[in-house]
């Protein structure tokens, strides 16, 4: 099992760096998202169900539901402007 | 999610086009903010700066890495991971842990902790939420007269059909099941993880859900600013007071009349199932808010 924590470690890692280095804001925010849900079964793996549970539901759901609005208000949204980034 | 802001997009930029006044309005806006960006990507393409970008970067590296060698060498002088002889198990924790069922009732030691031991900080919290979606509202709510409501309305009616039919088919299952798990959530926060933070983040997440499926008018039919206001300041009050009769009780050593029940009960640990769904339901009301400003300007 401790193998499988280490792996979700590493993908955290990756999720963090690859967030600041990419270029396209929906794809690190899509990438922020899975940073979320990752970290909420690490808070399984270290025995607190309860933050687990808040952190899938804020961290994975309400939080990257408001940055997508905010993306949309400043027009980043749209393919157009996506293919020319 | 593409999809929902898709369809959602589309739906807006619909109700702009047949509303001429807005319309305008809107495109002056448009054009303000596209000379501002224009103007910003001018500064950066044009390579003024480019002295100072690679400066700025190379210092901004050199302070990261400062920093995280600052806070490694801090952590190794933290107590390993698990240990017994830490100094974070003390006398203290073996106090809670043994009185604790026999003093709050609530089987899930963490509700117990939070909303009965430790619930004036949880009262601090509730008011941190009520404060920053009040400061969310002044910043974006925008007053309409009557008329303009009205005319809204029959613009949306128009395009309540057109929103994305996968979205609404899949929002029809999804939602009751959310909304249930999220009240599941809320009651049982004293008998299994969760609790009033996370169940009514999740019964948000499914508000927020039936909206962007449904369009505004179905949710206003149970949901509008005039119930998000009552039931905010009335679920922080009930909390406010409650706390209250706790800290009067406490405080002159009264015997309190609330009852802790049998532990495991779902009726039971006295104030804290109250306090939980005061806590969740604000904490919903708050996320669905929040979004219904940051999309739309209103509740």
């Amino acid at each position: 099992m401790i193998y499988v924590q280490y792996i979700l470690i590493l993908f955290l890692l990756v999720c963090a760096i690859s967030v600041c280095v990419t270029n396209n804001l929906l794809v690190s925010l899509i990438i922020f998202t899975a940073y979320s849900l990752v970290m909420s079964v690490i808070w399984l793996f270290l025995e607190s169900p309860d933050l687990a549970i808040t952190e899938a539901a804020v961290g994975a759901g309400v939080t990257s539901i408001l940055f997508f609005i905010t993306l949309k208000k400043v027009g980043k949204m749209t393919d157009k402007e996506d293919s020319d980034e | 999610m593409n999809k929902i802001f898709k369809s959602l997009n589309d739906f807006v930029n619909g109700v702009q086009d047949e509303k001429e006044n807005v319309h305008l309005k809107h495109k002056n806006k448009k054009h303000h903010e596209k000379v501002l960006t224009e103007r910003i990507e001018d500064i950066v393409e044009s390579g003024e700066n480019k002295g100072f970008n690679k400066f700025y970067n190379v210092i901004a590296i050199l302070l990261a890495c400062v920093i995280i060698a600052c806070m490694i060498y801090t952590v190794s002088f933290l107590p390993s991971f698990g240990d017994p002889t830490n100094p974070a198990n003390n006398e203290v924790v073996q106090a809670y842990i043994e009185n604790g069922i026999r003093d709050t009732g609530a089987v899930n030691f963490v509700a117990g902790m939070i909303l009965n031991y430790r619930a004036f900080d949880t009262l601090g919290e509730s008011t941190v939420l009520f404060i920053a979606a009040t400061t969310v509202i002044i910043l974006l709510f925008k007053h309409k007269t009557k008329e303009e409501e009205k005319a809204e309305q029959l613009e949306e009616a128009k395009y309540e059909d057109k929103h994305d039919l996968i979205l609404r088919h899949g929002a029809l299952i999804v939602v009751p099941a959310t909304l249930v798990f999220g009240v599941y959530v809320l009651f049982n926060g004293h008998l299994s993880p969760g609790g009033g933070f996370s169940g009514g983040t999740i019964m948000g997440a499914a508000l927020i859900l039936y909206n962007s499926a449904f369009g505004d008018n179905s949710t206003k039919t149970f949901f509008n600013y005039g119930i998000h206001k009552v039931i905010k300041i009335s679920a922080l009050s009930f909390y406010a007071l409650s706390q209250l009769y706790s800290f009067i009780t406490g405080a002159n050593l009264i015997e309190s009349i609330i009852p802790n029940g049998i532990a495991g009960n779902l009726i039971s640990s006295g104030l804290i199932l109250p306090l939980n769904i005061c806590v969740g339901f604000e904490v919903a009301c708050t996320m669905f808010g929040f979004y219904s400003l940051f999309d739309r300007e209103e509740i």
